[in-house]
């Protein structure tokens, strides 16, 4: 029932009236809002958080591997804050070989998705020189770059 | 009703309380003017909510004792005072993991009944991994492991099989063989606790598996059926031994 092109007067008169109807029709409780009290106070039914119960599946000697393997899950996500463990576990390769495969293992991976323009420029690296890769690629690239930059049509 | 003075709630944790008791608790709690002054004046204020838990409810001034037991108290995590009560009859609670014997397949839905006062209901899509086309093989008379996640007094409890991330986490059928009975909700909650005594000298005993429900039933399953039995005995009289008594008697049956 909104008009447009009412004026703002009109509108705010037609407010008014619409509130004045509605306020006699109304049943408003008279006494002032109670403060909302924040309580501090949470019920709970649950013996659950209130004991902390471990998990009701157990397996003993080897019964059932799945349950007991649940077990050490489950009583551990609950004593999580309590024990504090090494987070660092045993690895298999030390962090400097890490290191050093990911080096190389990123230069690899790389000439995959180049393209096939780069790829020819590379095999020339290849071929001119036995340094690592890179190092022919970063030489070699400014002055390809420079040769295909944009040339701009002479008017 | 007159209205009691109550006891403030520090000095009766471990004391037997009854129903009607009135317990006020410290100024931390208060929600008055007053008790916000003391608790700016009396330094550190525990952090976190104070937990009201079983047999305990909230009542203007404290707490309103419901249930007759044994206060107890813990002091971490924002404090939590809770009843301990004895009870053999369950009363389903939301949260709680269960084990619920099916009554009825009907249709989409399963009808467990889990020792409280109406079946519970329980979805086929609730396991994990289960789609429409893929229903779990449940039959009447299946043991199933879940937990609740409606359970109060106005509407039919219903329990699912799987948790809030969609694993099932030890849930579901519970398998085949093994024997289930029935205690009562104090020695659960005894048997639940960290480092239960009972349960540690029975592991050293046989192997066997055990599947403990909030509901008051317990799953034995075992190697030999004579095994199954004899940890299932020792169980149900676990109530009512002592310590010594109960060492007795697994010394002379880890000597057989």
């Amino acid at each position: 029932f909104m008009q447009r092109g009412l004026d703002s007067q009109t509108k705010k008169q037609l407010e008014e009236e619409e509130k004045k109807i509605i306020s006699e029709e109304h049943w408003y409780l008279d006494v002032p809002d109670l403060k909302e009290k924040e309580s501090c106070i949470i019920e709970e039914r649950s013996f659950l958080r209130c004991e902390d119960l471990v998990y009701g599946r157990m397996s003993f000697k080897g019964f059932n591997p799945e349950v007991e393997k649940l077990m050490i899950q489950m009583n551990s996500k609950c004593k999580e804050e309590e024990i504090e463990e090494d987070d660092k576990m045993e690895a298999d390769v030390s962090d400097e070989e890490m290191a050093r495969r990911y080096e190389t293992l990123v230069g690899t991976i790389g000439k995959k998705f180049l393209r096939k323009r780069d790829q020819r420029a590379l095999k020339d690296d290849d071929e001119d020189v036995d340094d690592e890769v890179e190092e022919g690629n970063s030489n070699t690239r400014p002055s390809k770059r420079a040769k295909k930059m944009f040339l701009k049509p002479q008017d | 009703m007159a209205a009691e003075r109550g006891t403030a709630a520090d000095s009766l944790v471990g004391q037997v309380v009854l129903p009607g008791d009135l317990l006020l608790l410290p100024a931390h709690y208060d929600e008055d003017a007053e008790g916000e002054r003391l608790r700016l004046s009396a330094g550190a204020a525990p952090q976190g909510r104070l937990l009201c838990g079983p047999g305990l409810r909230r009542s203007g001034a404290g707490l309103l004792v419901t249930t007759c037991g044994l206060l107890r108290h813990r002091p971490g995590g924002g404090g939590a005072y809770w009843v301990d009560s004895q009870q053999k009859r369950y009363v389903p609670v939301k949260g709680d993991h269960v084990i619920g014997i099916v009554t009825v397949k009907a249709g989409d839905v399963f009808r467990l009944d889990v020792g409280g006062s109406e079946p519970a209901s329980l979805s086929y899509l609730a396991f994990e991994g289960a789609t429409k086309r893929n229903r779990p093989n449940v039959q009447v008379g299946d043991l199933i492991y879940g937990q609740f996640v409606v359970a109060n007094k106005d509407m039919e409890p219903e329990m699912v099989c799987i948790d809030s991330s969609g694993k099932s986490s030890g849930m579901g059928i519970i398998g085949q063989d093994g024997f289930l009975f029935k205690v009562s909700l104090g020695l659960i909650r005894k048997l639940l606790a960290p480092k239960c005594e009972i349960i540690q000298e029975l592991s050293q005993l046989y192997p066997f598996e055990l599947v403990i429900g909030m509901n008051g039933r317990i799953w034995v399953k075992a190697k030999t059926v004579q095994q199954t039995l004899i940890i299932v005995n020792i169980l149900e009289a676990c109530e009512y031994m002592t310590a010594e008594q109960r060492k007795q008697a697994l010394a002379k049956l880890s000597g057989n």
